[in-house]
């Protein structure tokens, strides 16, 4: 499955600047995969033993994926992923 | 003249427009004593914030927040399909001062957005200051809030101002 990842501001010292990169999957965590060995030390920055860091928001078109059955959210062909980190923070 | 915030770092000062400022604060005022959220998106490497969005606190927090994430999604899709980006990012604190938190530094995410803190915790005075949160370094900034950017040199020139 071919997708068109969407990458925030902050993840685009990983892509040589650009704001959105092809990747191959079957689900969020093949995708994030290839990410990984295309632009290497992105997962990191998106998965945390195994699941997804919690203030990263990953859609999948307009779905957030934690609703969806996070890392493995089924990914299809054409589809884009979006990556967001989350804004948020607290007193 | 060109203020050096023009180029090659804009960090150094917010310039705001006085009604946008006002919009924060009245914001901010409106719900407390949780804590309020949204973004000024202004035109790409302008660094002039122009649209307010006030953004729902999905935490319903007097001491978290955090945008919905549709509603983020859909908010950062306009600023893209516009060529915008989040200029300011701001939040209340509603029973501190108004400066960012461990937790806003460990989680601030936008390098190149000015972070905008108000607080409401006393009655009739509102405290609304600026920071840029960098790899967790906390710069304050100073605020200059002005009636027009007519006149301002915010940014580049090839952008047209709106207001």
């Amino acid at each position: 499955m071919a997708v068109t990842v969407s990458i925030p501001t902050i993840l685009r010292t990983h892509t040589g600047g650009e704001k959105s990169v092809p990747a191959e999957g079957a689900t969020v965590s093949e995708v994030i995969e290839d990410l990984d060995a295309k632009h290497g030390g992105i997962k990191a920055r998106l998965v945390t033993d195994g699941s997804l860091h919690r203030f990263v928001n990953v859609y999948v078109n307009d779905e957030d994926v934690r609703f969806a059955g996070g890392l493995q959210a089924p990914v299809a062909d054409g589809d884009t992923v979006t990556i967001l980190p989350a804004v948020a923070g607290g007193a | 003249m060109r203020r050096p915030s023009a180029a090659p770092y804009p960090g150094i000062v917010l310039v705001i427009r006085s009604d946008l400022a006002a919009e924060i604060v009245a914001h901010a005022r409106r719900d407390h004593p949780d804590e309020a959220c949204g973004v000024i998106a202004g035109p790409e490497g302008s660094d002039r914030p122009e649209r307010i969005i006030p953004m729902a606190n999905a935490e319903r927090s007097p001491t978290f927040y955090r945008f919905d994430s549709a509603e983020q999604l859909r908010v950062w899709r306009e600023m893209d399909a516009a060529d915008e980006v989040p200029v300011v990012i701001y939040h209340s604190h509603t029973a501190t001062e108004a400066y960012p938190s461990r937790t806003d530094i460990g989680l601030a995410a936008e390098p190149d957005a000015h972070y905008v803190l108000v607080s409401t915790r006393e009655q009739g005075t509102d405290e609304l200051r600026s920071y840029r949160i960098i790899d967790g370094v906390v710069t304050e900034e100073p605020v200059e809030v002005i009636e027009s950017y007519m006149f301002a040199h915010t940014g580049v020139d090839d952008v047209p101002d709106q207001g």
